[in-house]
């Protein structure tokens, strides 16, 4: 039955911050709703590695004050969850591994300082594949996490504790990271919205690197708007990391209106394959009709080397990582297994602390690197990023957005697909070429298949995310999808 | 592409990750099975396209040679799991009777 704090919990940020600006509901008393949420259920939903209730209250009072001052910011007295690959000063970082137990970093990620800046809630760190290597959050050295939806399926990864926080009312918007999917696919997993945004868009310093070149943070949230709002606040420059574009950033949020006549969406044929779940085909084609139905035009593309995305990206990605992953060898931080000699204290430090998807990509990655092999993997997939890229540059001279289905098929159930590493990373298949070209995409609601969300994908133009948000807007707004939540039910 | 024991070692030695006998296994038909897949991109004739490592278009992001403030040293070590006289504290790679060569 709906309480007052389940309807707390289910509030959009947009609708919390006028509630706390007409000062109807305080700070303090959305995060007690939250963190009793937290406190009931997520025993059994596994969605935060660490909840930090004492700093949470604090920032809430903080943002009373500031707003009984009548000066708050955007995000002031919102509660957000923060993948546990983002660098805090006042909890632990992790990133999931054992590696990283107890690790506490000495400078807070750009996107956190400016959450604080902007005055949010931060309820705590929120569970992830770990080093943000995986499809069903299964891969977390600590738990799993359990979908809200369905308590057996996966809530996707590797941001699985965000989207799932979000999705069962555990917090109101959280920030994840995105290498090959990992905030659209558990978005899609679990009923909610997420977004990468353009590589670039937002300061990647202070995330824990997994694979440089294809690495974004961005928002979850339950509405468009709210994602849009969030974006806005964590987006921009950044002199600590000197692959953050100096393009304006706009108000996202601001731009959502207006229908969609005479924007051209484009569909592209690959984006279908064997395997795809009929629920999906269905939803996905009735969100196209209503896309059309709302005014714009349908143009069919062509993205010829969507096929080889998958590919590329399984020798990028661990190449990358092999090479990030370096730093972690019981020197400088994080946790050591001594031996007799350096080497082997290495060798002991990570054959331990590394669980067995993150050794199995740093293997892939150091073959693919290695003296005999670099040409005809490292170099071949780069070659054939340029073709993924090329497919996307020449998309963008007939539409201004493309839309896809998130994923091929619904959240799968726990452990169906750890025993066959390649058949989980085909979670993939509709989220990597974004990556491999660095441009913005969104996963948002679109339908159910089988009583489990179903995610409508949609890609932009680089640094044009606020098109892209403008038709996830309209199409969120003649929908019902994002006004829907899960029953979850605790033990309180 | 089929991966023999000795490549897997080889491999984990290069990575600096110990392994167990049961996972060389293991990762020998795991890695092979991937690199099965992998091969699909031998069918793109890829010989006059263009490597792309990054995306943005930025080359040689510079700020100015300022003095500014570093992390302090102590907040750098806390997290060391051992450290001497300000500094992080390793085994001796050369000479000694625990070294290692280089």
């Amino acid at each position: 039955m709906p309480s007052a704090s389940t309807e707390l919990a289910f509030l959009p940020a947009a609708a919390a911050r006028r509630l706390l600006g007409s000062r109807q509901v305080s700070a303090v008393e959305l995060a007690e709703a939250h963190l009793a949420r937290i406190e009931a259920l997520d025993a059994d939903l596994g969605c935060y590695l660490h909840v930090m209730g004492e700093t949470a209250r604090s920032q809430a009072e903080a943002a009373d004050a500031r707003i009984k001052a009548g000066s708050p910011a955007p995000l002031t007295g919102i509660p957000v969850a923060l993948k546990d690959v983002l660098c805090t000063t006042d909890a632990p970082t992790t990133a999931g591994s054992r590696i990283l137990a107890g690790f506490r970093s000495p400078y807070d990620a750009t996107v956190v300082a400016r959450l604080r800046d902007a005055g949010a809630v931060v309820l705590g760190k929120a569970n992830t594949d770990e080093f943000a290597m995986g499809s069903s959050n299964e891969n977390s050295a600590y738990k799993p996490v359990r979908n809200p939806w369905r308590r057996e399926r996966v809530p996707g990864g590797s941001s699985g504790g965000p989207a799932a926080a979000v999705a069962g009312g555990l917090a109101t918007l959280a920030l994840g990271s995105d290498t090959g999917g990992s905030i659209r696919q558990p978005a899609g997993f679990c009923g909610v919205v997420g977004v990468k945004p353009t590589y670039g868009r937002v300061s990647r310093y202070g995330l824990i690197a997994f694979a440089s070149s294809l690495d974004q943070i961005g928002p979850f949230a339950r509405t468009v708007e709210d994602a849009a709002m969030l974006l806005t606040a964590i987006a921009g420059p950044d002199p600590d990391d000197a692959t953050s574009v100096p393009v304006p950033v706009p108000d996202f949020a601001a731009t959502l209106d207006g229908d969609l006549r005479g924007l051209r969406i484009g569909i592209a044929r690959e984006y279908n394959v064997d395997g795809m779940e009929p629920g999906v085909e269905v939803a996905v084609a009735a969100a196209i009709r209503r896309l059309e139905s709302l005014g714009a035009e349908l143009v069919e593309v062509s993205l010829p080397h969507t096929e080889y995305a998958l590919a590329t990206y399984y020798i990028t990605a661990p190449a990358e990582a092999s090479a990030n992953l370096a730093r972690f060898y019981g020197v400088r931080y994080g946790s050591v297994v001594e031996a007799p000699t350096l080497l082997e204290t290495y060798q002991r430090t990570r054959g331990e602390g590394f669980g067995p998807e993150v050794k199995r990509r740093i293997m892939l990655g150091t073959y693919a690197l290695s003296s005999g092999y670099y040409d005809a993997y490292y170099v071949k997939a780069q070659k054939v990023r340029t073709l993924i890229k090329q497919d996307f540059d020449r998309a963008w001279e007939s539409v201004d957005v493309i839309v896809a289905p998130t994923s091929p098929t619904v959240a799968f159930h726990l452990g169906a697909r750890t025993t066959d590493p390649y058949q989980m990373y085909l979670a993939d298949v509709f989220t990597i070429p974004a990556n491999m070209a660095g441009i913005p995409g969104i996963s948002i609601p679109c339908g159910f298949s089988d009583g489990l969300p179903v995610g409508l994908q949609l890609l932009g133009k680089p640094f044009d995310e606020a098109t892209m948000l403008k038709v996830a807007h309209a199409y969120e707004q003649a929908e019902p999808w994002h006004t829907m939540h899960p029953e979850v039910s605790g033990h309180a | 592409m089929t991966l023999s024991r000795a490549d897997v070692e080889h491999v984990a030695a290069l990575a600096r990750l110990g392994l167990t006998t049961d996972e060389v296994e293991t990762l020998r038909e795991q890695l092979s099975s991937i690199l099965d897949h992998i091969a699909m991109l031998d069918r793109l004739d890829t010989a006059t396209i263009p490597p792309t490592a990054q995306v943005i278009p930025l080359t040689n992001v510079l700020r100015d040679d300022e003095e500014r403030p570093s992390l302090p040293r102590a907040a750098v070590l806390a997290n060391a799991p051992r450290q001497t006289d300000g500094f992080f504290e390793v085994h001796a790679v050369l000479g000694g009777a625990d070294g290692e060569e280089a």
